[in-house]
């Protein structure tokens, strides 16, 4: 094995456009899991069905983007309902119900699965738009317009997200639901429709992630498991629900990855997210930015 | 004693199916059906009586059929030498992830378990002693005396297992350690404050689910005459082990035992006959059903019928 710092700077730049997709497809669940304690392993599966959903309306000529976009109010919806029965069925029967919850969303995932197994077939499914397949040239680095693209993505996702979060009414009230509920029902607020306002925007989120998702490489249906390690891995790293958190845990995870893909090839990588992800649990479960 | 009797009898009956001239087929299905109830039994352990979700169940499995083909490869063992190694690795293993719960609870530890099938994955497809990604073909070795195949011999061995992991569990439940785990799943802090010795309790769940996944793990490599990392560690033995005490009723030792039955059956029935891609849909979809609807699974609703009965 050879070490060239060449190398290291290419794995380090692309780890950074990696990190940032990673951030990307976790921001979701740094709302859902991270905010509103919501055991969403679900998460990954749905962001799937986003990339499927992008996939059809990519086969009628619409850009992945749009596509992705034009999904959103579709999975605030779905998000919203998901949330209204978790709740009404588990959440609302405290801790006794906490392991059936649990077993719900894992069973749900499997669900969303086949299902896109049934519809869809086994096979990888990928988009096509002017930017995927081609790439920037600076220098003698070379740079796939896909990465820039969600890299870009990314970017405007995580900030517009916490902006909202720390700016608007709703937003700080998502932010007070997460710190101390019964203090806001005692102020007049119902917890529960905040609560659910959040899930739905954390679905919507997951749908435009799932247009990411498909930009950057193929997509298929057992894809969600390979992901949960991502998705968590992130979202545990960078502390419950930090938003700038999530994207400074992406971008650790992205250039960790990328550096474990240079030095060892692709047949320890998958390993990298959930080691981390271990280790982060077993020494500092609260996270590098935990509230 | 009534317990002992009905066990001995399970046992005479699969020894005696097994002489049989009964169809090779139903040996083949049955075996997976009681391999199940291994899985789902073992589980239970952990995740009924203490109230710790465990998604790891691949792990625990896979790296007990690991742990045999390793030692028939090394040394040829014997199947019975083969089980005991890979209880071993496997309840070691179960130690580990038993260390994990210091800190971890709900979903958080949900979650480490998983993550231990990733990397145990990872780490066994960049082991070229056991075949890597490609996986590894082997030789059975001849049958026994007085059974007419392998499978066969199997199916027996398996029974065997499902008898000794049920006796397992029910010692568990019905002893002061069952009391102790319960306490542990309804209130943590308020156990520790009793005096329940907590750590100690959740240590020995996982190491005892943790082994019983292993020693059902151990065949599987000779059923195949093969082994593979992809399909040894698929999530879809993770979701089965914990659909079918859920769905059966995690309260009793009978619960995952009627679950694995129950749904083991529909599986191989609905693999034979549509396909199996459906059959993770059945578990998924009977697991949702039930979590939502009958949450103490078919033991409560047996429960309800029959009020009287307890």
């Amino acid at each position: 094995m050879f070490f060239s710092f060449d190398l290291l700077f290419e794995a380090v730049l692309f780890g950074v456009l990696l990190g940032c997709f990673y951030a990307a497809v976790s921001i979701g669940l740094s709302v859902s899991f991270g905010l509103l304690d919501v055991p969403h392993v679900a998460h990954p599966a749905v962001m799937i069905l986003g990339s499927y959903f992008t996939y059809v309306l990519a086969a009628y000529g619409l850009d992945p983007i749009v596509a992705g976009v034009l999904l959103m109010p579709v999975f605030f919806l779905l998000g919203i309902l998901i949330y209204r029965f978790y709740y009404e069925t588990f959440e609302k029967r405290g801790t006794e119900a906490a392991v059936r919850g649990l077993a719900f969303f894992f069973g749900l995932a499997f669900i969303i699965e086949v299902g896109l197994i049934l519809g869809f077939g086994v096979d990888q499914r990928t988009v096509h738009a002017a930017y995927i397949g081609s790439s920037l040239s600076l220098g003698e680095y070379r740079i796939p317009y896909r990465m820039l693209v969600a890299f870009g993505v990314a970017l405007v996702l995580t900030f517009s997200l916490s902006l909202y979060l720390s700016k608007t009414f709703t937003g700080r009230a998502i932010k007070a639901v997460a710190q101390d509920e019964p203090a806001l029902r005692l102020m007049g607020a119902n917890p529960v429709r905040i609560k659910q306002w959040a899930f739905g925007i954390a679905t919507g989120v997951s749908a435009l992630a799932g247009a990411m998702l498909i930009i950057v490489g193929p997509v298929e249906p057992a894809m969600d498991r390979l992901y949960i390690g991502r998705t968590f891995c992130v979202v545990v790293l960078a502390g419950l629900g930090s938003m700038t958190g999530t994207l400074a845990a992406g971008l650790i995870l992205g250039i960790a990855e990328s550096i474990v893909l240079m030095m060892t090839g692709a047949s320890w990588a998958p390993a990298v997210a959930f080691g981390l992800l271990l280790v982060v649990l077993g020494i500092r479960p609260q996270g590098l930015f935990g509230r | 004693m009534k317990y002992w009797i009905g066990a001995a009898a399970v046992l005479v009956i699969a020894f005696l199916t097994a002489l049989s001239g009964l169809n090779e087929y139903f040996f083949y299905a049955a075996f997976i059906v009681l391999q199940f109830m291994v899985l789902a039994t073992a589980w239970n352990i952990l995740g009924g009586y203490a109230g710790y979700v465990n998604f790891g169940t691949a792990a625990f499995f896979a790296i007990g059929a690991y742990a045999a083909v390793v030692l028939f490869k090394w040394l040829g063992a014997p199947l019975a030498v083969q089980i005991a190694f890979a209880a071993l690795a496997s309840g070691l293993l179960g130690f580990g992830v038993g260390l994990l719960t210091l800190r971890l609870r709900g979903i958080f530890f949900a979650i480490a378990t998983v993550a231990i099938i990733f990397i145990m994955e990872t780490m066994m497809v960049n082991w070229r002693y056991v075949g890597g990604a490609t996986g590894l073909q082997l030789l059975r070795p001849d049958v026994m005396q007085p059974f007419t195949s392998y499978t066969r011999m199997l199916f027996v061995v398996m029974a065997l297992l499902v008898v000794i992991a049920v006796s397992v569990a029910r010692y568990v439940q019905i002893s002061w350690i069952g009391r102790g785990l319960r306490a542990i799943r309804d209130s943590e802090e308020a156990a520790e404050c009793s005096g329940v010795p907590t750590l100690k309790l959740k240590l020995f769940a996982c190491t005892v689910s943790g082994a019983l996944m292993g020693a059902a793990g151990a065949p599987m490599p000779m059923y195949l005459s093969f082994i593979e990392p992809a399909s040894s560690f698929n999530l879809n033995y993770s979701v089965s082990a914990l659909a079918m005490p859920m769905i059966g009723g995690t309260v009793h030792w009978m619960g995952p035992v009627i679950g694995a039955l129950l749904l083991g059956s529909i599986q191989q029935i609905v693999t034979v006959t549509i396909s199996s891609e459906i059959n993770v849909l059945v578990i998924g979809v009977l697991l949702v059903l039930f979590v939502v609807f009958a949450p103490d699974g078919v033991l409560g609703l047996l429960k309800k019928l029959w009020p009287r009965r307890s």
